[in-house]
């Protein structure tokens, strides 16, 4: 957590002469440094949450994971709306309905939109970027994509429309998740 | 004056202690499915407003709202969600309804307790994090206090508590998708395991998953459909002080207070007298009797002796929680209240099959959320 820099309050910031007289105005300036929180001299009271979750992954979400282990991209598609739909769903949200049966995809596809982010999860700096991107599945509707994260290419030379392709893990130690695609690199 | 507003469409899951074969989005799917076809209504044309009824912390997801509309059918559509019980949202539906600027609303409420891996450390969460949660305590604890000084004003005695327990969980075995129905008798309390006595494990309400979605619409709305209407006559809710210092345990106040209002709304004047039945609040056994003296409908020193004497079972003078209550269908976080309204609609409309009352006009139907809360809603019913 970077230090924060101490302020000197301001007494009181002059009225314009025209309005009438303001209540004194005290800017924001708590003068406190990391060192006092760490020491105790800032009151708080802690509490560390135990909660814990495990969610039932159902239908559609676990034959896609299951496909996942296999190396295979899963959808779903809808005959009302003939969508193609990536990741799968049991139900189609715009007609409503059950979805009427599985598709296997490909797993290449193109890069929609990307982000060059400097700054991780746990909020530390790093010099080189991770790149989460949205990929449009080949073979499924047109705006049907997975979040997922590119590699193997030089951010600076990422752009909206790039042909991308899966690098899986080795078949041995996937275990069902969406980290069983390592990343997605240019085609 | 507003228009009436109806209750037109009821859907739920069966309850059951775990669902591994659904996420949560398709047991949501599956009770809005059987609610939309019960009002006979296609929620993509027809549906005005939805009402979700969810809590981040049960859910383990932040701003868990966002995660609610595909399974419902109002994918961009006016959705939000209260974290509150169902019967929170109903009143908030009604008044959205009353608007007149909305002429069908669906309320939605589910429980995946079996995902919760640590139900007691998320209940601590909901204590004071300065006068409670430092003493590490189970927040079982609260009712424990409550149930003594419940029956020390009273009189009502623990075996009275428990024959509430082998009402509701034998009322259960008769209602087909209760989770925790069971043949128990005053024998098996005395084997029971303390939790914090004078309460024991069979004095308290076990969770379960399921999820029930309600229609509702304005009455001329309700005209146009098939469905046979049931009238939310009145809807009332308040909070009491969260303070466990100096809070009143014998009398949740704010049950009476929310009652009050909805009474005042649907102009009945005499309680006790009023109603055919009453699905009310159980998470824990005392809870129904303390709920039935707020709600007006006994007094605190009849009400042990009143389930004793059979007058709130099923073939009593006024039924209470015939379906089981949350004792015998299962406790299901911020579904309990809308588990309720889903079996008195069924009764009031004459479909509740082996549980169906001979005289079934009129109810109450009553929520709380559990502890450590101070916070009710009561809806009363017509046909």
């Amino acid at each position: 957590m970077a230090k924060p820099k101490a302020q000197s309050p301001k007494s009181e910031v002059q009225s314009p002469k025209s309005a009438p007289a303001a209540p004194p105005y005290h800017p924001i300036a708590h003068g406190l440094s990391d060192d006092d929180f760490k020491h105790g001299k800032v009151c708080t009271t802690r509490w560390t949450a135990d909660a814990r979750y495990a969610w039932d992954r159902g239908v559609a979400i676990g034959r896609y994971l299951d496909g996942l282990k296999q190396g295979k991209l899963l959808g779903v598609r809808c005959a009302k709306c003939a969508r193609i739909m990536i990741p799968p769903r049991a139900f189609c949200e715009w007609c409503f309905k059950p979805v009427d049966g599985w598709v296997e995809l490909e797993d290449t596809g193109v890069v929609n939109t990307f982000s060059l982010c400097y700054v991780t999860w746990d909020v530390k700096r790093v010099k080189e970027p991770q790149v989460p991107a949205v990929i449009e599945i080949d073979g499924a509707s047109r705006g049907m994509g997975i979040m997922h994260l590119l590699g193997g290419v030089d951010p600076k030379k990422v752009f909206c429309g790039m042909k991308v392709k899966a690098v899986w893990k080795p078949a041995a130690e996937r275990e069902g998740a969406i980290t069983d695609i390592l990343y997605w690199k240019p085609l | 004056m507003s228009e009436r507003i109806a209750v037109v469409g009821i859907g739920a899951t069966q309850f059951r202690t775990i669902t591994p074969d659904v996420s949560y989005k398709e047991l949501m799917f599956d009770a809005a499915v059987r609610a939309y076809d019960n009002a006979g209504i296609d929620p993509r044309r027809d549906v005005d407003t939805f009402v979700t009824c969810a809590e981040d912390y049960i859910e383990g997801t932040s701003i868990f709202d966002e995660y609610v509309p595909d399974q419902l059918g109002a994918a961009l559509k006016q959705v939000h969600t209260i974290t509150g019980d169902g019967l929170h949202g109903v009143a908030a539906a009604v008044m959205q309804l009353r608007t007149g600027r909305f002429s069908l609303a669906v309320v939605e409420a589910h429980s995946k307790a079996s995902n919760i891996l640590t139900p007691d450390g998320v209940a601590a969460c909901a204590q004071d994090p300065v006068y409670v949660r430092p003493l590490c305590l189970n927040s079982h604890f609260i009712a424990g206090l409550e149930m003594n000084r419940f029956c020390a004003e009273s009189g009502v005695t623990p075996g009275q508590c428990a024959q509430v327990a082998v009402k509701n969980r034998g009322n259960a075995l008769s209602n087909p998708i209760a989770g925790q129905a069971a043949k128990l008798t005053l024998e098996d309390f005395r084997h029971a395991r303390p939790v914090a006595l004078p309460l024991t494990e069979l004095d308290v309400a076990q969770s379960v998953d399921g999820a029930v979605v309600v229609v509702l619409a304005t009455e001329s709305r309700a005209r146009e459909l098939r469905t046979k209407p049931v009238w939310l006559t009145g809807a009332g809710w308040c909070n009491g002080s969260p303070n466990l210092e100096t809070r009143d345990w014998a009398s949740p106040k704010y049950v009476t207070t929310a009652a009050a209002m909805a009474y005042k709304q649907a102009g009945i004047t005499d309680p006790r007298h009023y109603f055919d039945f009453a699905e009310v609040d159980d998470t824990y056994t005392y809870k129904e009797l303390q709920h039935l003296v707020a709600l007006g409908l006994a007094n605190a020193c009849d009400v042990g002796r009143d389930v004793e004497l059979g007058k709130t079972a099923t073939k009593g003078k006024r039924p209470v929680n015939v379906s089981g209550g949350a004792l015998g269908m299962g406790h299901m976080y911020e579904c309990i209240g809308l588990a309720r309204l889903y079996c008195a609609v069924q009764q009031l409309r004459g479909e509740a099959g082996m549980q169906q009352l001979d005289k079934a006009r009129t109810a109450v139907v009553q929520a709380w959320r559990g502890v450590p809360t101070a916070s009710a809603a009561v809806l009363t019913l017509a046909t």
